[in-house]
């Protein structure tokens, strides 16, 4: 990611060619320069980088260094009960019972059932809308886009909030036609909750990626599309052998934030439960971590959850990175 | 004589392929904006038509009792919540692009020693879950005492690691080198060329910049709830939840907390329908790598 992202490259939108104008601003920006003095810009510089990193290091590095240190702590009640608990020093204690915890781990089972079904129907359908938003053959294609891109405007919680209605038996226009229909499903039952939330993810955020997708599509060289229709190659041909290998880059960054996003999922499952959906109070790692912490109080096992949720999160975009870098160094 | 037949056999491949390909837009776009029209729709209506009524009538047409309702009750602490989402959503994503920019375009323009290394801390910021760091926020809240204000949702929204991300690709694509030699020459200081040429010029990497970072704060539901006990700090989907919580015992809420969400969501569509060149371009400058 690192070697990649640091590359500097003009956004796709300006009109100038973007891929074409890579590595001439890469040498604008590395080369020859008359710098004021070392001093003066390395002043400026300082100046320039200290509101981030103060804010950085206040709102991230000192609370996960704090979910550390808290994480290898616990409270125990002490001998008679008389004078309250104590902090003691617990070592990996609470990652140990995390772990051993079956619900902790249900969690992640839950994550992964759920990225199983989400990131194809995600990944996958922004790209097919992509690709026919890409084609000659679409017609108002800013309507489109806007469209599909509107309910990322809508804040998770409203969302689920109206998926809930719309999952209601009596209340939902689409329960009454699925039941007239003969084919009727309770969302809101045990087996029903996750493709209700994986319905709920995919409407927020499908727009997204299709504008996302579509954007780099634009950028293809369409001389490079011209050549080979000529050549013959049909709109599936064109798609699969030149569309698709081009955008690699984009598909890998949605991929890694599709992947970091499910791994957050709360809001959504949360609201659902709340509504009288059969969902646990512990069902993703992140209603874990808020359980142990507002309802246990357990502020030790919270942290430690935490940890180990950043943890897995950070592992699988490592691993997504690696996957598309490797892929990406084959085909070049 | 063949030659019609020739062409119009395409021709009418073509037709097909083109309402295939239309079709399938159309019902994806009706996917998504079929629930935004039943919002519409169901804030119209009074609690025992929403709940038993045909929603796309406008049967028990009552949006002015809906609006009054939410002005009135508890004196108006909706309009309350408004202005603190305003707030913590507006002063945040100001303060957020500013930081992210000046930092953007430091890591673009200025060389000194350590300076890859310090990108990369920043992007593995980008990585790092924001829920799985909420619940750190709060802990750390509660021992500097600082839970439970304003302060506890707004200082952790200046920071956004992506926007510090966004902020370099859009120097280097928009602030060239020679403006700022051409300043140096005329004797302006590092920071005033800054102040007056870089960001200037970096302007749609700051709106961009400012426009994720207000709608990630507008929508953001996960550090209020866990930041905030008083009533009157809430956001508006904090709010929201919380009426949506009392609707299952009182149905009289639903009216509200739908009137409420449709008020809620208005600003910010009509924010993307207006300024749609901007969010696309910062969707593209984050993908292209």
């Amino acid at each position: 990611m690192s070697t990649e992202a640091t590359r500097e490259t003009p956004p796709a939108t300006t009109p100038a060619p973007a891929p074409a104008a890579g590595p001439t601003a890469r040498t604008t920006a590395r080369g020859p320069k008359r710098p004021g003095s070392a001093t003066r810009t390395g002043l400026a510089a300082t100046v320039l980088l200290t509101p981030f990193f103060a804010l950085f290091t206040v709102a991230m590095v000192i609370p996960v260094g704090y979910a550390l240190w808290l994480s290898l702590f616990t409270e125990k009640a002490s001998g008679l009960g008389f004078d309250g608990p104590r902090t003691v020093f617990h070592g990996l204690g609470n990652y140990t019972e995390a772990l051993g915890d079956p619900a902790f781990r249900d969690g992640f089972q839950v994550l992964l059932g759920y990225c199983a079904f989400y990131i194809p129907l995600m990944v996958g359908g922004a790209l097919i809308l992509s690709l026919l938003l890409d084609t000659a053959l679409a017609r108002a294609r800013r309507f489109f886009q806007l469209a599909l891109f509107l309910p990322h405007a809508i804040p998770g919680l409203i969302a689920a909030l109206i998926w809930i209605y719309l999952y209601t038996p009596g209340l939902s226009p689409v329960i009454n036609a699925m039941d007239a229909g003969g084919f009727g499903f309770d969302f809101l039952s045990t087996d029903g909750i996750l493709p209700s939330v994986v319905n709920i993810a995919l409407w927020e955020w499908l727009g997204y990626n299709v504008v996302i997708f579509y954007a780099s599509l634009q950028a293809v060289d369409r001389s490079l599309l011209e050549a080979a229709t000529v050549d013959g190659a049909g709109q599936w041909r064109l798609a699969f052998s030149i569309k698709i290998p081009l955008i690699r880059s984009s598909l890998a960054l949605v991929l890694l934030f599709t992947v970091i996003g499910s791994l957050q999922l709360f809001t959504e499952p949360l609201i659902l439960s709340r509504s009288g959906a059969s969902v646990p109070s512990t069902w993703t790692p992140n209603m874990y971590a808020y359980s142990a912490a507002f309802q246990r109080n357990d502020y030790g096992l919270a942290a430690a959850a935490s940890v180990l949720i950043a943890l897995a999160a950070a592992a699988l975009s490592f691993g997504v990175t690696r996957f598309s870098n490797r892929k990406e160094a084959r085909a070049a | 004589m063949t030659s019609p037949l020739v062409t119009r056999r395409p021709g009418g491949s073509r037709w097909l392929s083109r309402s295939a390909v239309n079709g399938v837009l159309v019902l994806a776009a009706a996917y998504t904006l079929f629930p935004l029209i039943w919002l519409v729709t169901a804030a119209t209506k009074d609690a025992g038509n929403l709940l038993g009524g045909d929603v796309f009538s406008f049967q028990g047409f009552d949006l002015a009792r809906n609006l009054s309702d939410l002005t009135t009750y508890q004196d108006g602490i909706y309009f309350r919540w408004y202005g603190n989402s305003l707030l913590y959503a507006g002063v945040g994503a100001l303060g957020c692009s500013l930081v992210s920019v000046a930092a953007g375009y430091a890591f673009d323009k200025y060389r000194f020693r350590g300076k890859e290394k310090l990108f990369a801390v920043v992007l593995l910021g980008v990585l790092l879950p924001s829920t799985a760091l909420s619940l750190p926020l709060y802990l750390l809240a509660v021992e500097t005492h600082t839970v439970n204000t304003y302060w506890s949702v707004l200082i952790p929204v200046l920071v956004n690691p992506f926007g510090v991300y966004l902020s370099r690709i859009f120097s280097a694509g928009y602030v060239p080198d020679e403006a700022l030699e051409a300043a140096r020459i005329d004797g302006a200081s590092e920071l005033r060329a800054f102040w007056s040429i870089g960001l200037r010029m970096i302007m749609p990497g700051f709106v961009t910049v400012f426009l994720f970072q207000f709608t990630a704060v507008w929508n953001n539901f996960f550090l209020p709830l866990v930041m905030l006990s008083d009533k009157n700090l809430y956001p508006l989907s904090l709010g929201l939840y919380n009426w949506h919580s009392n609707a299952n015992a009182t149905p009289d809420f639903y009216p509200m907390v739908v009137t409420g969400s449709l008020l809620a969501v208005t600003p910010l569509i009509i924010a993307f329908v207006t300024l749609q060149r901007h969010w696309k371009a910062g969707l593209t400058a984050g993908s292209v790598k």
